[in-house]
């Protein structure tokens, strides 16, 4: 039996770009320009690696509310095969229930044996979307892992937590949340890239998987930003100057002078 | 400050519950700093822990603050596990019709909250810095992208999951005394499908970090793993260890306990020196309470330079063996004085 294999990524805003935020609704202005999100390189990297070992079909799935899909073509760039992509104007707003149930929506349809997360959302995420998602489709999960191995039926990883390694284990379907990075996301070679071109990327409507646009969005989520502003400054007050041939000279002269060196 | 009146009104919706973390048995400092930040809102609080030997611990949580402590011993729990803990969690929230319900940050924590999350349609704000009332309601106050955004939210849900960043608060001991109550939740086969094959705690640590006075710390700015010798060298001069951040560790240039961070040590050094360190958030909360913070970079733009004493933007494969150089040579003219 083929195996199938999801892996879910996120496109957000590039990190180079400033953080602006509407005045209203105080959402994240995400019409800039757009990358993968850097711990999801990891995770399609991972599932690439998975499929070189056991065969079968790479699916990326991701959910955003509008375009900046192009971003997806890395992905496929680096051997996923097609992908998926919920992309609905009113899912924009989204918090972790709403985005857990588009995701579980557009994941069921796939019938997956293994469903593979990256680490976090570089966009302010909390590690916490492939939990919701195993609840909502209640699948097993295995998260925080730094490995996977898939043998008959079976799915092992090690968890590495605060003060030890823990290998779990669990049966197919499930999904796999990765603990960090874990590998070194390959560059597609050019063929690749012009390869990626061709690949599809189906783009599907909240209307396509019978979700109620009321369930998701901003009426559909739990929590709201209430104000948006400038943090207390935590910076400890220090200089930081530039390297010009007198740095490390600079440096020692400032640990000195705090009795150190 | 927390008025009378505001407590009265919060109080009105029941106190709220505390998840009681435990590593080795023991409650993690964060966890039980949050029954005091419970108390100081809401005037009372209660608190679940589940585990192995959960029992032992619900009777001294009335120590923090608890009124109330429920735990579950069932053997099905186990701490690495968050399904388990998501049963038991939602049996505490039935069993004391709480509304509001507070957890420090961990791998595990993510997990649990997730997970409740969807069971309970609860809404979940994380890596809170503060919990406040205002008007009655619960607000919570966070930072975002690199903590250069200061934001407040609340919630619309009637099950209300606030998690705060680790570090954020310290336990404080009341001289209260509380009630134990046993929960025995169907813990349900979602629980039992992912089983701990083997856990292995960290091998005895090769040096001790949390202890360290001063600490050389390098990041992915290293590049290849001979860069190593260069801290290893630096380290020697100046009286330090070396201690990495994740992305080392997952190479397996070192062992875990090395690591600094939210999965690693937390570590409160008189010096803490971060030669290719970012400084993002999962390396953050295991340093930056430091006593000084020195940064070696070559991105001016890095987190670490926005909370460091002192920084230099420039590359450290030069720097750090010049400063090795002069700081010997420093030693050595002191020693032939
Ligand atoms: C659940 C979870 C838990 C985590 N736990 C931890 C944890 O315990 N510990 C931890 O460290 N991280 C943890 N992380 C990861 C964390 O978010 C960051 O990804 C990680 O800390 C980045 O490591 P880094 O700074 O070494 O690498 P990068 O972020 O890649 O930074 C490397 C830096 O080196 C600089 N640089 C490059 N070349 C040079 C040079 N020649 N000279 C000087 N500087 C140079 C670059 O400008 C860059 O700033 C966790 C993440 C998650 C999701
Ligand atoms: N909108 C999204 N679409 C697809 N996958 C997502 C989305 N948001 C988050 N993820 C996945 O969930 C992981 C953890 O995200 P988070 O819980 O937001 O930190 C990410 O690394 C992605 O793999």
């Amino acid at each position: 039996m083929a195996y199938k294999l999801c892996v879910c990524i996120k496109v957000v805003p590039r990190s180079a770009v400033a953080k602006r935020f509407d005045g209203t609704t105080h959402r994240l202005d995400r019409s800039g320009a757009t990358e993968l999100n850097p711990h999801d390189l990891y995770a399609v990297e991972e599932a690439v690696q998975l499929r070189e070992r056991i065969g079968g079909e790479l699916i990326a799935v991701t959910m955003a509310p509008d375009d900046g899909l192009e971003s997806l073509r890395g992905a496929l760039a680096m051997g996923v095969d097609r992908a998926v992509a919920v992309a609905d104007p009113a899912i924009a707003g989204s918090d972790l229930l709403a985005t857990s149930r588009v995701l579980a929506a557009a994941l069921v349809r796939e019938r997956p044996d293994v469903i593979v997360f990256g680490s976090l959302s570089a966009d302010g995420g909390g590690a916490q979307l492939s939990a919701a998602v195993g609840e909502r489709m209640g699948l097993p999960v295995l998260s925080g892992v730094r490995s996977i191995e898939v043998t008959d039926g079976r799915v092992r990883g090690i968890r590495q937590t605060t003060d030890s390694e823990v290998v779990v284990e669990t049966v197919t379907p499930c999904i796999v949340g990765l603990g960090g990075s874990t590998n070194v996301p390959r560059y597609p070679a050019f063929r690749d890239i012009v390869a990626a071109k061709k690949k599809a990327i189906d783009c599907l409507s909240l209307a396509d998987l019978g979700i109620d646009p009321a369930t998701v969005g901003e009426s559909g989520s739990r929590t709201e930003v209430l104000t948006i502003t400038s943090p207390p400054t935590r910076n400890r007050g220090g200089d930081v100057v530039t390297d010009e041939g007198q740095g490390a000279a600079w440096l020692f002269e400032y640990l000195t002078s705090r009795g150190f060196a | 400050m927390t008025t009378a009146a505001e407590i009265g009104a919060a109080r009105s919706d029941g106190v709220p519950l505390v998840f009681i973390e435990l590593r080795k048995s023991v409650p993690t400092a964060g966890s039980l700093g949050l029954l005091g930040k419970a108390r100081g809102l809401f005037g009372g609080a209660a608190a679940v822990v589940a585990g192995p030997g959960s029992g032992d611990v619900a009777a001294t949580l009335g120590r923090y603050g608890a009124d109330v402590a429920y735990f579950c011993d069932d053997p099905a729990v186990h701490q690495e596990l968050p399904a388990p803990n998501v049963d038991v969690a939602a049996s505490a929230i039935r069993a004391g019709g709480h509304r509001t319900v507070l957890f420090e940050n961990s791998v595990v924590v993510a997990d649990i909250v997730g997970a409740l999350a969807c069971r309970l349609e609860a809404g979940v704000i994380w890596d809170l810095q503060d919990l406040k009332q205002r008007d009655a309601t619960l607000v919570g106050t966070k930072y975002v992208f690199d903590d250069s955004v200061a934001v407040e939210a609340g919630w619309s849900s009637d099950v209300r999951l606030a998690v705060f960043r680790l570090g954020i608060l310290e336990p404080v001991e009341a001289a209260g005394q509380g009630t134990v109550t046993r929960l025995e939740p169907a813990i349900g086969a979602d629980a039992s499908r992912v089983t701990v094959v083997e856990q292995r705690h960290a091998t005895v640590a090769d040096v001790a970090l949390a202890s360290a006075d001063v600490i050389v710390a390098g990041g992915r700015g290293l590049r290849d793993r001979e860069a190593l010798a260069l801290l290893e060298d630096l380290a020697d001069a100046i009286g330090g260890v070396v201690a990495v951040s994740m992305p080392l560790v997952d190479r397996g240039w070192y062992q875990h306990s090395r690591q600094v961070g939210q999965t690693g040590n937390k570590v409160r050094p008189r010096l803490y020196l971060a030669c290719g360190i970012s400084g993002q958030l999962g390396h953050r909360v295991g340093m930056e309470k430091s006593g000084l913070i020195v940064a070696i970079n070559t991105d001016a733009t890095a987190p670490i330079f926005g909370m460091c004493d002192a920084g230099l933007i420039g590359d450290l494969h030069q720097v750090v063996p010049e400063l090795t150089r002069r700081i010997r040579a420093a030693h050595a003219s002191v020693d032939h004085s």
